[in-house]
């Protein structure tokens, strides 16, 4: 458990590596948004829309403007010509009229939306102010759930006539035909609830403009800071050049946090408008109806099967409400969920429409796992109940459909219309392994004893499912390195950290590779200024493409150092052999690298690749549920994934650890309500029910590597997500094990007690 | 309205407007940002400080109301150079990710041994389920908790 010392070459790769980074945060050092202050700074605060569907037809700021500390209020009729809409990360044909504007101007479409920006100097005043604004809207029917929505009688955009912006098609082989040759079809419905990612540290961005320069500066950058850069410079109409976007210690993103949201081109707008730096920070009320929602999917799906047991053909249609507008990243969770539903099945015919429908609520966007949460939740329901139905064991029916080493790669539904990620493949694996290191490390066999019994007042139930998660996002990522005055590698990366340790990863890859202890090499990431291109942390990629991108930049790194020692030492290059940050010739002589730092070595490396990962694995969930209150007991719970290749044991434990809990939040407490009005009614972590320590104790996570990613020269697979995407399928069917003698059905989440309890007594009504 | 208190066995005051909570005093007045605020409605327990040896929330705490108290953050928590043995023990146990709740976690802990060094994991639960992370699913942190025990049943013996 100690830190792996410097021996010889590929020592910290797969090793238990305590973060570089911990020192800092543990001594309270941390660099986060809101502890950087700017002389001179202005803070903002926002007016948002009380209503969530309206025609503006008055904003009066003059008694604003008056009070003390108040310097200005920008409205939508500060901006020149049109309000900028925010740009789109996967452009799609149909989804450009639904792009979000940066403030509303005659339409507000969802509670919460910005309308006024109040610049004060402090973020106290420019709050007081807020309320001395007097929003005059008109309002008009609200819509709020999928059916007002898809009747398309009260638009959201009048201008297109229609709710829904995209149906995307996932489509293999003939799924008709499968369906009309079936022995056994089960098809139901199912609904998972709308959540949000919830990181730690709110939101929040510091603008600076150089009006000397041109120059705009925007600290808080995290996930993608190269995209967000070119977004705000094409709606700011700035050379790409003349923004920089500055990462400072992220508390956290989930997939959430460093969109491009309306706030950050308003924050930015303010600090070039009046030449005042403006900081603003969400706090957690406004948080939870800013940020990006996700996961709200309904849907309708069929399995259809042999009397075997084996998955013939999958069909059906999925409704994603993905609220006002489509956000950058809004199409994602609707696109993953239609082509990875069926997971880590073998499944020969597909076909499922999934509907993006608009509503009027907060936008949605990703979090962790997008989409494939949903669809593992939908056909693991499925699975366990076709075991049912068909009469063949739980584990048995998974055994004859997982996909197994000889079937890859194995290619996925095709998705329409193409966002650029119409076709993919998982891309190595032999899912049948993590599936018995389950079966088996959660004794299985023992529990299987324990199915609906009732022991001490509660009913205990097992199950077991499967998944595969999406790593790596292309196209491309890069790194420089640089060999700096005290001898140490400075490690430049396109690559962001939001808290999921990059430091650590990129410095074990470059130490490894370059044969040198870890501490000497330094990592600076995520800010613009550090590269002219790079493309951040998304889609579980940092670790395969920043991390490869890694490998390149040693490889030249190497050989410039053994073209510096050749030049000193007067030999050839063939001459110099290089370990250990020594070049040496045959006949003893030598060079330390930090003999060659006169002169200079700056290299540039990159990885390109536009074939994601596919990590997969299974989880197992025991649970206890009292049918008095409902309540349910998590009693052991099992994950195991297959990575590829590990490079840190300990951070990708924490990575599966941690999304295995937020998937039990998922499924039991988080969710964002919403009444008739459309009024948002969770205000506060009081309401937003998170996982907590006295809630979860027992999770057990297993990585392997067996079956290393032949798609870059790590052998890595992305593995930030996989925990969270199985639990809502495994620990419902856990619950509708528990509870079989009632035969529930629990196919709407969250879980919650009131929930579970009206199952119960549903089911004994019916009795 | 002037404020004099201990923070970090040093002697401070500032002037703060009587709605001025004890966090926003220590980040933005006294420049002690290690103490986060995640919620400001006293749930997550980012903000937590030591009051008088009590883990009291920051953001619901007024300044004022620190008026001649000892106020520990987490920088007091930290020695000049390297670890502490629950700051050693949390980086062991992998018991954080981004790192922002984790003064609050710190903090609360170490009132909670201070006071009960043979604290159970029970216990250790109980008291930090007014802690919120969400990154690291807890179990980490209570690991942490558990192994550091022995440190300040040390400092107890060391009186």
């Amino acid at each position: 458990m100690k830190p792996a010392s410097h021996h010889a070459q590929n020592t910290y790769i797969g090793g238990h590596i305590e973060r570089v980074e911990d020192y800092r945060f543990l001594r309270g050092e941390g660099q986060y948004l809101d502890d950087v202050s700017r002389p001179g700074q202005w803070h903002a605060a926002f007016l948002r829309s009380p209503i969530a569907h309206g025609r503006i037809r008055k904003i009066d700021a003059s008694a604003a403007l008056v009070m003390a500390g108040v310097h200005a209020v920008v409205t939508a009729n500060d901006i020149e010509g049109d309000i900028p809409t925010i740009p789109f990360r996967r452009p799609n044909p149909t989804i450009g009229p639904y792009a979000q504007p940066i403030i509303a101007r005659e339409k507000v479409r969802y509670f919460g939306e910005p309308v006024a920006m109040v610049l004060a100097e402090s973020a106290e005043l420019a709050e007081d102010a807020l309320a001395a604004i007097v929003l005059d809207i008109e309002t008009l029917p609200p819509v709020i759930e999928r059916e007002a929505a898809m009747s398309d009688k009260v638009l959201l955009f009048e201008d297109v006539k229609t709710n829904v912006p995209t149906v995307f098609n996932a489509d293999k082989g003939d799924a008709d035909a499968a369906f009309a040759a079936a022995d056994y079809v089960i098809r139901d419905t199912f609904y998972t609830q709308r959540q949000t990612a919830l990181p730690m540290e709110t939101r929040g961005l510091l603008a600076e403009w150089d009006a000397k320069l041109g120059k705009l500066s925007v600290s808080g950058a995290a996930k993608l800071p190269f995209f967000n850069r070119k977004a705000m410079a094409k709606m700011m109409k700035l050379p790409e050049e003349a923004v920089d976007y500055i990462e400072l210690d992220v508390g956290g993103g989930f997939g959430a946090r460093g969109e491009f949201y309306p706030e950050d081109y308003l924050v930015a707008f303010g600090a070039r408008k009046f030449g005042h730096p403006v900081k603003w920070i969400e706090d957690r009320r406004e948080h939870l109806m800013a940020i990006g929602h996700s996961r709200e999917c309904s849907s309708d799906v069929e399995l259809a099967f042999r009397k075997d047991g084996v998955i013939l053909g999958m069909r059906g249609s999925l409704y994603i409400n993905i609220g006002a507008y489509v956000r950058p990243n809004g199409m994602t969770p609707v696109r993953n969920a239609a082509q990875f539903m069926s997971g880590p099945y073998r499944v020969p015919a597909i076909h499922l429409d999934a509907y993006a429908f608009v509503s009027n609520k907060t936008p949605a966007g990703t979090y962790r796992g997008p989409g494939r949460y949903e669809g593992c939740f939908f056909i693991e329901r499925l699975m366990d109940q076709a075991a049912a139905g068909l009469g063949i064991d739980r584990l048995e029916i998974r055994r004859r459909n997982l996909l197994t080493h000889t079937e890859m790669p194995y290619p996925l539904a095709t998705v329409l219309p193409s966002d650029g990620r119409a076709e993919t493949q998982c891309d190595s694996g032999h899912h049948l392994e993590p599936f018995e290191l389950v079966v088996h490390d959660s004794k299985w066999a023992e529990k299987s004893a324990l199915q609906g019994t009732l022991i001490d007042g509660r009913y205990h139930g097992i199950a077991i499912g499967s998944f595969i998660e999406g790593g790596a996002s292309g196209p491309q990522e890069n790194v420089r390195m640089e060999l700096h005055a005290d001898g140490k590698v400075g490690l430049y990366a396109g690559s962001s950290a939001i808290g999921q340790g990059l430091e650590t990863i990129l410095s074990q890859i470059a130490a490894d590779y370059l044969e040198l202890p870890m501490d000497r090499i330094v990592v600076f990431h995520g800010s613009t200024t550090y590269l002219k291109e790079g493309w951040g942390s998304f889609g579980s990629r940092a670790t395969v493409m920043g991390g490869s991108a890694v490998l390149d930049a040693a490889k030249k790194f190497l050989a410039a150092f053994r073209t510096h020692a050749a030049a000193r030492l007067g030999v050839t290059i063939e001459e110099v052999t290089v370990s250990e940050g020594v070049a040496r010739t045959a006949d003893g002589r030598s060079v330390p690298l930090s003999e060659v730092i006169a002169d200079g070595i700056n290299v540039d490396g990159s990885f390109k690749n536009q074939t994601p990962t596919y990590t997969y694995g299974s989880s197992f969930a025991h649970v206890a549920v009292d049918a008095g209150t409902g309540h349910v007991e998590i009693v052991d719970y099992v994950v195991a994934d297959d990575v590829g290749r590990i490079i840190n044991s300990m951070t990708l434990h924490g990575q599966v650890m941690g999304a295995a809990v937020q998937g039990f939040g998922s499924v039991f407490s988080e969710e964002l309500v919403y009444n008739d009005e459309g009024q948002l009614m969770v205000g506060s972590l009081a309401d937003y029910l998170v996982p907590l320590a006295s809630d979860y104790p027992v999770v057990r996570c297993h990585s392997l590597e067996n079956w290393p990613s032949p798609t870059n020269p790590l052998g890595a697979k992305g593995a930030g997500e996989g925990g969270i995407i199985p639990v809502g399928g495994v620990v419902a069917n856990a619950v509708a094990n528990a509870l079989s003698s009632f035969g529930v059905k629990p196919n709407v989440l969250p879980l919650s007690p009131s929930r579970v309890w009206e199952m119960i007594e549903d089911a004994r009504a019916k009795v | 309205m002037k404020v004099t208190f201990t923070v970090n066995g040093a002697a401070v005051s500032a002037d703060v407007t009587p709605r001025m909570t004890l966090a926003d005093c220590l980040r933005h007045e006294l420049h002690l940002t290690g103490t986060h605020i995640g919620c400001e409605h006293g749930v997550c327990g980012a903000c937590t400080v030591i009051v008088n040896g009590d883990a009291v929330r920051g953001c619901l705490m007024l300044a004022v109301q620190a008026q001649g108290a000892s106020v520990t953050t987490v920088e007091g928590l930290s020695l000049e150079e390297g670890l502490t043995p629950l700051q050693e023990a949390f980086k062991h146990h992998h018991a954080l990710q981004c790192g922002f709740c984790t003064p609050g976690m710190l903090t609360t802990l170490h009132a909670l041994l201070s006071e009960e060094p043979d604290a159970s994991e029970e216990r250790i639960r109980d008291v930090i389920s007014g802690n919120i992370c969400r990154c690291t699913g807890y179990v980490p942190i209570i690991e942490a908790a558990l192994d550091a025990r022995a440190s300040y049943q040390q400092a107890r013996g060391d009186k």
